[in-house]
């Protein structure tokens, strides 16, 4: 483990996130209005909605490199747009799923649900996912995931 | 293109924990930058001037902003950089402020990380293309929704500057939870005596149309026009021709039926007009007590009607209203002071909330205004307030302050010393909250010209001794127990969000706090207006406050609605979805997913089918651009092109 980890060390960890405008990227301003601390290896980009959201664009994230993909929107029957996140749900549910097959261990993926009050709530996610990145370290990119990942390594 | 980055320092907000000159620095090496630079507050007037100098002077055709939240000042910027000549849409704005310096203290990482930011915002405005408006017409009328004081106040001056107003009230009647009280603090006004005229007025205006005892179904469309369904509730009696001369009520055999506006002291008929001085003064059957609909046999209400007005038969209606802006008034309700068992709240009848204690002390209440026990309608000499039922205590769920119980406490046993001269007044409180114009002052007169005394401290326990209840508890300021002998006890139970304030919030696509309070846009600078176009707020639905707080929002509501209207049309956002027929395969998946029907599926000549847009009706929501199979529909200013961008530049 412990050579693992300093070649852990080697380069930033890198997290991207996709947040919807109207609840959780709204949440994540509250946290920063409010200046609770959260670790910095979380890059977000802002979309209108879940939604909006292709599982293309969590794959691709990860293929190129990154070492977490973290999706958060509006609390189930507060889409902006009434039903965004319902259609992300059953997307990301099937996404995770297939991610093993893909090579990536399914921890780098999360989503939650996070309103535009609740900064505190922020916090914890983006702590908790971070440190659940931290502890699986870099994303060792496709082709060795393939002996490291349990799912597919029989397979 | 020609690209300028400007870094914002926010004075030290950012600067104090990014490096925002070497941002800048970094920036000058990202493609098609040819501009970069940190300003102390890009926002001011002199940072956006220089934003515009350097438009001209390097011949931008792109600028990206890094500073706070987009959600804080895109508009200003897209404002700034229109004015020097370039597309509003040719901008974007990274948020290292909110998302970067105020969260990390490591100042190489946030360095870091707000160049990764900038980065991304270059690379997406490259991507950028120029989007223009276009207008569509607004439908100048407007629905209030909850008729308490404050939806009250902004009917009205809807209906002042010539608005069309339509108004749902959910209960029988207006005027909400004031039209309950005695009096009003700090003046001690008599509340129906002030509240009666504007209700009048409201039924009286010709440009109010009220839905009484009716509730919003279902909200469709968008600012400018909304079509919204309206649940009329079945009162058996047909309004067009009630007088409301309240004859039925005589005659009723139910005598039982739960006063609601009585707060459940004393009982009323079956077919009841909720008070004197209701708007609609109109009658309605409670189903739940009428004898002939639980029990099939009755119909005296239908002989005695002089109007023939009764109409057992009668169901709900939805009724469709076109209305242009939302202003959301509905309120709030008290806590249920059962949660604190040690308090006998609902199990001795001589403990009784304060809003039971304002129909006591009102003209109209179930007392004829004598204070009298609920248990034996004895003069009860010693009466104890205890503050913060429910507010300020994190064991129940209810962390904040209500900040109306200090003031109508005060009020109350002003009221009570007045009625019953010999009367002991106790307040058992935790703090005396009361920063309004005259509140303090008020509290003073409580104490030193009422004699009522503030005993600080929580009580520990409420039990029955004989016909008395002990009121046992601390005084925190002498450091000894307390023990009263109380005849009645007045619990100061606190404001919590109206039942249904969540499933209404969803209805209106608006959002709310932990609480179901409903959020405003912005908690300083927004504070009426939300984050769905078009739809505003007023009074405690969006958080506690008193009556002038209340009255005030309302009318803020309803200028922000009046300003809204003053055009005839209104601007469209043009981040909306767009085709490309070459690509779309005709599959209708689009169609079928997008929750605003903004999708219709036409024939082109040669008979191949092809989706389309309606640009008006389509929000912006990305659902048809992340289920299109071919990636034909694109949801502009987020394309998939944009957003890949910003992946990818993070790991080259
Ligand atoms: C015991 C007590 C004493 C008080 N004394 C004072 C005082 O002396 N002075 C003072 O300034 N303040 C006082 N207040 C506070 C005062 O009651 C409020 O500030 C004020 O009533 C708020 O008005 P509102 O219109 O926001 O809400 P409400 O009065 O609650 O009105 C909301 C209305 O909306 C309706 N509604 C709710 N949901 C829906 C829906 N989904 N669809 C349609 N309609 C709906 C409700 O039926 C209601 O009619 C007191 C409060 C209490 C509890
Ligand atoms: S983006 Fe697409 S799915 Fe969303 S409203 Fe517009 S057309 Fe409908
Ligand atoms: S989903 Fe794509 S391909 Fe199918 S009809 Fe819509 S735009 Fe055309
Ligand atoms: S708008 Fe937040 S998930 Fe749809």
């Amino acid at each position: 483990m412990s050579s693992k980890s300093d070649a852990k060390q080697e380069r930033e960890i890198k997290i991207v996130g996709f947040l919807c405008n109207w609840c959780s990227y709204g949440g994540a301003d509250t946290a920063g209005v409010c200046r609770f601390r959260q670790p910095t290896d979380l890059r977000i980009i802002r979309i209108p909605c879940t939604g909006r959201i292709d599982p293309l664009m969590i794959v691709k994230s990860l293929i190129q490199g990154a070492d977490g993909v973290l999706v958060s929107g509006c609390h189930p029957n507060d889409c902006h747009y009434a039903v965004g996140n319902f259609y992300a749900r059953r997307r990301m549910e099937v996404l995770k799923r297939f991610l093993p097959y893909m090579g990536f261990q399914s921890d780098r993926f999360r989503y939650t649900w996070v309103s535009a009050s609740e900064g505190q709530i922020w916090q914890q996610v983006v702590t908790d996912f971070s440190e659940t990145i931290h502890r699986l370290g870099p994303n060792p990119g496709l082709h060795q995931t393939v002996d490291s990942a349990p799912a597919v390594s029989w397979f | 293109m020609r690209i300028g980055v400007f870094i914002c320092q926010c004075g030290t907000n950012i600067a104090g924990t990014v490096d925002t000159r070497a941002v800048a620095k970094k920036a000058m090496e990202f493609p098609d930058v040819v501009f970069a630079v940190d300003y102390m507050y890009t926002c001011s007037e002199p940072g956006q001037k220089e934003i515009q100098d350097a438009i001209s002077s390097h011949r931008l055709q792109g600028v990206v902003v890094a500073a706070c939240s987009p959600r804080m000042h895109e508009p200003t910027f897209r404002r700034a950089v229109k004015k020097a000549g370039i597309n509003p849409y040719m901008f974007e704005q990274a948020n290292i402020r909110e998302h970067c310096s105020w969260i990390g203290t490591d100042r190489e990482a946030n360095t870091r990380k707000a160049i990764d930011m900038v980065r991304m915002s270059v690379e997406k405005l490259r991507r950028n293309q120029a989007l223009f408006s276009t207008q569509v017409a607004v439908n100048k009328r407007v629905l209030v929704i909850g008729g308490g004081v404050a939806g009250i106040q902004a009917a009205l001056d809807c209906s002042d500057g010539g608005l069309e107003v339509v108004m749902v009230e959910r209960e029988p009647s207006i005027g909400g939870k004031m039209a309950k009280l005695d009096k009003t603090f700090p003046t001690i006004d008599c509340s129906s005596c002030i509240l009666g005229p504007k209700m009048v007025d409201v039924a009286q205006k010709e440009n109010i149309r009220l839905y009484a005892y009716s509730e919003v179904e279902a909200i469709s469309g968008y600012i400018g026009n909304f079509k919204v369904d309206i649940r009329k509730k079945a009162t058996y009696v047909d309004w067009n021709a009630c007088t409301g001369c309240g004859e039925c009520t005589q005659k009723c055999p139910s005598k039982k039926a739960f006063d609601h506006f009585n707060e459940g002291l004393g009982a009323t008929t079956a077919i009841n007009i909720p008070f004197p001085q209701a708007i609609p003064k109109k009658a309605r059957i409670d189903s739940d007590y009428c004898r002939y609909l639980t029990g099939g046999k009755c119909r005296v209400c239908e002989k005695i009607c002089p109007v023939k007005a009764i109409r057992f038969d009668m169901k709900d209606e939805i009724v469709t209203e076109e209305v242009g802006a939302i202003i959301v008034a509905s309120g709030y309700d008290l806590f249920d002071a059962r949660v604190y068992g040690e308090y006998g709240g609902g199990r001795y009848p001589d403990v009784i909330s304060a809003m039971q204690y304002e129909r006591i002390l009102s003209a109209s209440g179930p007392y004829g205004g004598h204070i009298r026990r609920p248990s034996d309608g004895r003069e009860p000499k010693e009466i104890v307030f205890i503050s913060c039922v429910g507010s300020r205590d994190i064991s129940v769920d209810r962390p904040y302050c209500s900040g109306i119980c200090c003031m109508y406490i005060a009020k109350q046993a002003i009221m009570t010393r007045d009625h019953i001269p010999d009367s002991n007044c106790y307040v058992s409180y935790m703090d005396i909250r009361a920063p309004g114009k005259g509140y303090d002052e008020f509290i003073r007169r409580a104490q030193e010209e009422y004699g009522v005394k503030y005993i600080r401290g929580r009580v520990g326990r409420i039990y029955p001794r004989g016909d008395r209840l002990v009121v046992q508890g601390a005084d925190t300021l002498l450091g000894v127990q307390v023990e009263i002998e109380a005849d009645l006890v007045v619990l100061a139970t606190g404001v919590e969000c109206s039942a249904g304030a969540r499933p209404l919030a969803e209805k209106l696509r608006i959002s709310y706090d932990q609480h179901g309070f409903y959020m405003e846009s912005h908690p300083k600078l927004r504070p009426v207006e939300t984050n769905t176009a078009g739809v505003f707020l007023a009074g405690v639905c969006q958080g506690p406050k008193d009556i002038p707080a209340s009255v005030g929002q309302g009318s803020a509501a309803a200028s922000k609605v009046q300003a809204l209207f003053s055009r005839d049309t209104i601007e469209t956002d043009p981040q909306v979805a767009h085709v490309n027929e070459n690509m779309c395969i005709g599959c209708g998946k689009c169609e079928q997913v997008c929750p605003f029907g903004a999708i219709r599926m036409k024939t082109l000549r040669d008979g191949s089918r092809k989706s389309e847009v309606l640009e008006t009706v389509c929000q912006g929501c990305g659902l048809c651009n992340a289920t299109c199979p071919n990636k034909a529909i694109q949801l502009r200013h987020s394309t998939d092109d944009q957003i890949l961008a910003e992946i990818n530049t993070l790991f080259d």
